[in-house]
C-alpha cells in the first residue's frame, strides 16, 4: 500500500511518516509550499519557511523515503487565505486550520495522491480513526492536550477513508523521545503556534494590512448609546475583551466585551460579561462522521480548538442543527465551527450561525 | 533503493570521469595557495597554469583567455555583467528568450537597472534567426549573447553566423557552451566570440568549477572583488585540483565528442521513435535535425510534467520537467512558450538527456514504464499545481 507523508518538517508528521514507513507502507514525504515566495510576512516562523522545507527533507533522507515539494500556495491562498480575509469581512470568525484540512491537505492533496495511485494521506495529526461497526469513525487523541479532532471534524466520509493518523495513541513527549530515538533532528523543534500565515500572531494588523482602515462604532448593547470608535470593527470577534479602545469606564466599573454587531457590521454590540452567555446555538452545513444524530440526542459540543466541552442536546433539521446547552456558554462567535462528541468520538459538526440566550 | 536506476537527467549533471576524479585526488593531496610564492604555493601553481594551458590548447585559445570560475553561473554572469559595465555608454542588451537562467537572470536584473533589453525572437524549434540578430545590432548594444545549444530542448543556434554578425557590427558576443562541450566542435576561437562559458560537471568534471573564456582584448568589469586572481577579472583562490579535473574533462570533451554523439544519437532517434510510437498523443519538442545529441524532449497532453516524473522516479526512470534550477515560480518553462508551445501542453513536458553512462537497456527500461506513467499521471489531471525543488 502507498502512502502520501505530507511531511511539515515538525516533530509530529515526521514519526507519523516513519511509522507508516516502519509498518510497511511504500510511503512518499511531501512538503507543501503553501506561503508565496518572496511574498512578505510568512517569516522566519510559522509554517512552510525554507527552514521547515529543509528539514522536512532531511526527515526524508533519514526515513528512506522519496522527496518532493508540492506548491500549492495559489489553492491555499484562494481557499485559506482569502477566506479568512473575507470572512472577516463578512463579520464572521474563521479557522484557517479547518479549513486548510478541509480543502488543502485532505482534499487537493488526498485527490492528487489517488489520482497518483496513492491510498491516502498520513499526516502528524493527534487524532484518532477507529474502524468502527458503522464504518470509520474519527476519536479524540489519547493526548487530550494535543488533541486535534476539532480540526479534523469537517472531513467528510472519503475524506476520512484516505487519512491516516498514526500519533492519535501516543502523547507528544512520547513522540518527542520517539524522534530522538530515531534520530531525527527536528525532536526537540518548538510547537508551532497560531496561524501559520500570521507568525507575529497580531491578527489585527494583518487585517488592517488586508482590508484597511473602516471606522465603526462601538455601541453599548444595553442602552445603545455610541462608547468609542474603532478603526477595523471587522477584526473583532464576540468574546473579545481586549483592543477596544474604550476610554469611558463603564457605570459599575465592569469589563465590557464584544457581544455581537448589528446587520451591517459597522456597529459592534458592547457589554458586560454576563450578555455574552448563551444556552442555544445554531448551525449550518453539517457534516456528519458517519450517521446523523438522532432527535435530542445527547452529546458534547466544542466550539474553538481547545475549548471545553460543553454538554448538549442535539436537535437536527435538515441543514440545521441546533445544540442546547445544559450549563451557558461564553463567546460564541458565528463562523466558528461547532463540533458535537459521543465520548471520544466526533459526531459531527457545522458552522456556527447564530446563538441565542 | 534496490531497484535498477536509469539516470537520463545528464543535461543536469553527468558523472564525472574516472580519470577526472584521479586527477582532482591526486591535485588534492598537496597544501598551497597557488598565489603562495613558496614552493607547495607554485606547485600548486603549476597544477592551476597546466591545467589551464591544456583547456586553452583544446580550445583553440591563449592560456590567458582562460577563466577559472566557480561554475557556469559565474561564468555567465561575469561575461554579461562585466561586459555591460564596461560599456557604460552603450546600454542596449541583446538576448534571446530561451537562454539558461544563468543569463536570462543577470539580463533581466540589468535591465532592471534602467538597460535596455531587445528580445530576440526564436522560431518553433527554438533557434534564433541570424538576420533578426543583424538586424538588432544597432551602435548602443553593449552585448549580444545567444546560448550555442538549449539545455531543455537542445536545439543548437547557428553561432558562427551570429558571432560573425557581431564581429561585423564591433559587437561583443557571448555565448553560454556549457550544454554544447562534449556534444558538439565547440570552436571557442571563432571570429566575433568574445566570451564563452563552460560548467565543469556538465562534462564529467566536478560540480564547482567553471571556465570563462574570455578574448584577451575584451574588457569587463569584476563582478566579484579582491585578489584580482584571475586576470584581474576573477577574485578567490584557484581551485588547483578541481582545475585539472577540469582540464581532464575538457580534453575528453573535444577528443572524445563525435564517437560520443553518434553513440548517444542512436539511443536518442530510439528514445524519440519509441515516445512517439508507445504513447498516444506524445509530441517531440525536440528534433534530431536541429538538438544536440542525447536531449529527447517531449510533451504529454493532459499530463503534468511533475507528476510524470515522480511516476517515473518510482519507477527507477531519473529525468527531468525541464532545467533543473527551475524553482519555486509555478510557470511553465520559458522555453517553450518562447517556442510557441500551448501553456498547458508545455506543464506537461519531460527533459530525457542522455550521457556517457547510457546504454539501449536504459532506453528499453524508459519505454518500458513512460506508456502506463503517463496513462495515470493524465487520470490525475490537468496541471493546477506543480512541484518545486
Amino acid at each position: 500500500m502507498r502512502l502520501i507523508a505530507a511531511l511539515s518538517g515538525g516533530v509530529d508528521s515526521s514519526v507519523a511518516a516513519a511509522r507508516s514507513v516502519d509498518a510497511g507502507y511504500e510511503v512518499v514525504g511531501i512538503h507543501l509550499a503553501l506561503a508565496r515566495s518572496g511574498n512578505g510576512p510568512a517569516g522566519s516562523r510559522g509554517c512552510c519557511t525554507p527552514e521547515d522545507a529543509r528539514d522536512a527533507r532531511r526527515v526524508a533522507d533519514v526515513l528512506g523515503i522519496p522527496f518532493y515539494v508540492w506548491d500549492l500556495s495559489a489553492e491555499f491562498q484562494r481557499d485559506v487565505i482569502d477566506d479568512f480575509v473575507q470572512s472577516y469581512d463578512e463579520g464572521l470568525t474563521p479557522n484557517p486550520c479547518i479549513r486548510c484540512n478541509e480543502k488543502i491537505k485532505f482534499a487537493a492533496v488526498l485527490d492528487r495522491a489517488l489520482a497518483l495511485g496513492f491510498e491516502g494521506v498520513v499526516t502528524g495529526h493527534y487524532a484518532r480513526i477507529v474502524e468502527g461497526p458503522g464504518g470509520r469513525e474519527l476519536h479524540r487523541a489519547i493526548d487530550q492536550t494535543k488533541d486535534q479532532s476539532y480540526v479534523l471534524a469537517v472531513l467528510d466520509e472519503p475524506q476520512l477513508a484516505g487519512a491516516h493518523f498514526p500519533l492519535g495513541d501516543t502523547r507528544k513527549a512520547d513522540v518527542r523521545a520517539e524522534a530522538a530515538g530515531r534520530g531525527l533532528r527536528v525532536a526537540d523543534k518548538p510547537d508551532s503556534h497560531d496561524i501559520c500565515f500570521i507568525p507575529d500572531a497580531d491578527t489585527e494588523g494583518y487585517l488592517r494590512r488586508r482590508l484597511g482602515d473602516r471606522e465603526g462604532q462601538l455601541v453599548d448593547a444595553v442602552s445603545g448609546e455610541t462608547l468609542g470608535m474603532h478603526a477595523a470593527t471587522y477584526a473583532l470577534t464576540v468574546g473579545q475583551r481586549r483592543g477596544l479602545g474604550l476610554t469611558v469606564p463603564s457605570d459599575d466599573g465592569a469589563r465590557r466585551y464584544v457581544i455581537g454587531r448589528e446587520e451591517d457590521g459597522m456597529r459592534v454590540l458592547v457589554g458586560t460579561e454576563q450578555l455574552l452567555s448563551v444556552r442555544r446555538i445554531e448551525g449550518r452545513g453539517p457534516i456528519w462522521c458517519g450517521p446523523s444524530p438522532k432527535p435530542g440526542a445527547r452529546v458534547a459540543v466544542q466550539i474553538r480548538a481547545h475549548g471545553q466541552p460543553l454538554r448538549a442536546t442535539l436537535e437536527v433539521d435538515g441543514g440545521t442543527v441546533i445544540a442546547h446547552l445544559d450549563e451557558p456558554a461564553r463567546g460564541v462567535a458565528p463562523g466558528q465551527t461547532l463540533v458535537a462528541y459521543d465520548g471520544t468520538r466526533v459526531v459531527g459538526s457545522a458552522t456556527i450561525v447564530g446563538s441565542s440566550a | 533503493m534496490t531497484q535498477p536506476r536509469t539516470y537520463v537527467d545528464h543535461a543536469a549533471s553527468t558523472p564525472m570521469l574516472p580519470s577526472a576524479a584521479d586527477a582532482w585526488q591526486r591535485a588534492s593531496r598537496h597544501v598551497g595557495n597557488p598565489s603562495s610564492l613558496h614552493g607547495s604555493g607554485r606547485a600548486a601553481r603549476r597544477i592551476v597554469e597546466e591545467s589551464r594551458e591544456s583547456i586553452a590548447d583544446d580550445l583553440g585559445m591563449r592560456p590567458s583567455e582562460v577563466i577559472f570560475t566557480a561554475g557556469g553561473t559565474e561564468a555567465d554572469n561575469l561575461a554579461i555583467k562585466g561586459l555591460a559595465w564596461a560599456a557604460p555608454d552603450r546600454p542596449r542588451i541583446v538576448c534571446s528568450p530561451i537562454e539558461h537562467r544563468a543569463v536570462l537572470d543577470p539580463v533581466e536584473w540589468l535591465g532592471e537597472q534602467g538597460r535596455p533589453i531587445t528580445w530576440l525572437g526564436v522560431d518553433a524549434v527554438g533557434r534564433v534567426s541570424v538576420d533578426d540578430v543583424i538586424a538588432h545590432l544597432d551602435v548602443d548594444v553593449a552585448l549580444c549573447t545567444v546560448m550555442w545549444a538549449n539545455n531543455e530542448v537542445g536545439t543548437i543556434q547557428p553561432i558562427a553566423e551570429i558571432a560573425a554578425a557581431c564581429a561585423d557590427a564591433g559587437v561583443p558576443f557571448h555565448t553560454d557552451a556549457v550544454q554544447a562541450l562534449g556534444q558538439l566542435p565547440v570552436d571557442a576561437g571563432r571570429r566575433g566570440i568574445t566570451s564563452l562559458a563552460l560548467s565543469g560537471h556538465k562534462i564529467g568534471a566536478p560540480v564547482g568549477v567553471g571556465v570563462l573564456v574570455l578574448d584577451r582584448d575584451a574588457r569587463v568589469v569584476p563582478v566579484l572583488h579582491g585578489g584580482g586572481q584571475e586576470r584581474d577579472v576573477r577574485s578567490g583562490t584557484v581551485d588547483a585540483a578541481s582545475s585539472a579535473a577540469m582540464a581532464v574533462a575538457v580534453r575528453h570533451a573535444v577528443t572524445e565528442h563525435q564517437a560520443h554523439a553518434e553513440r548517444i544519437a542512436g539511443l536518442r532517434d530510439a528514445l524519440a521513435a519509441g515516445i512517439v510510437g508507445r504513447v498516444p498523443g506524445a509530441v517531440l519538442n525536440s528534433t534530431a535535425e536541429v538538438s544536440l545529441p542525447g536531449h529527447v524532449h517531449a510533451s504529454f497532453p493532459g499530463c503534468e510534467g511533475d507528476a510524470l516524473l515522480m511516476l517515473l522516479d518510482a519507477s527507477g526512470v531519473e529525468c527531468s520537467t525541464g532545467s533543473a534550477c527551475t524553482s519555486g515560480v509555478p510557470e511553465p518553462s520559458h522555453v517553450l512558450l518562447a517556442m510557441g508551445v500551448d501553456p498547458a501542453l508545455a506543464r506537461g513536458s519531460l527533459r530525457f538527456s542522455l550521457g556517457r553512462t547510457s546504454t539501449p537497456d536504459d532506453v528499453e527500461r524508459i519505454l518500458d514504464v513512460l506508456p502506463r506513467a503517463v496513462e495515470r499521471a493524465s487520470r490525475a489531471g490537468s496541471p493546477t499545481f506543480r512541484t518545486v525543488s
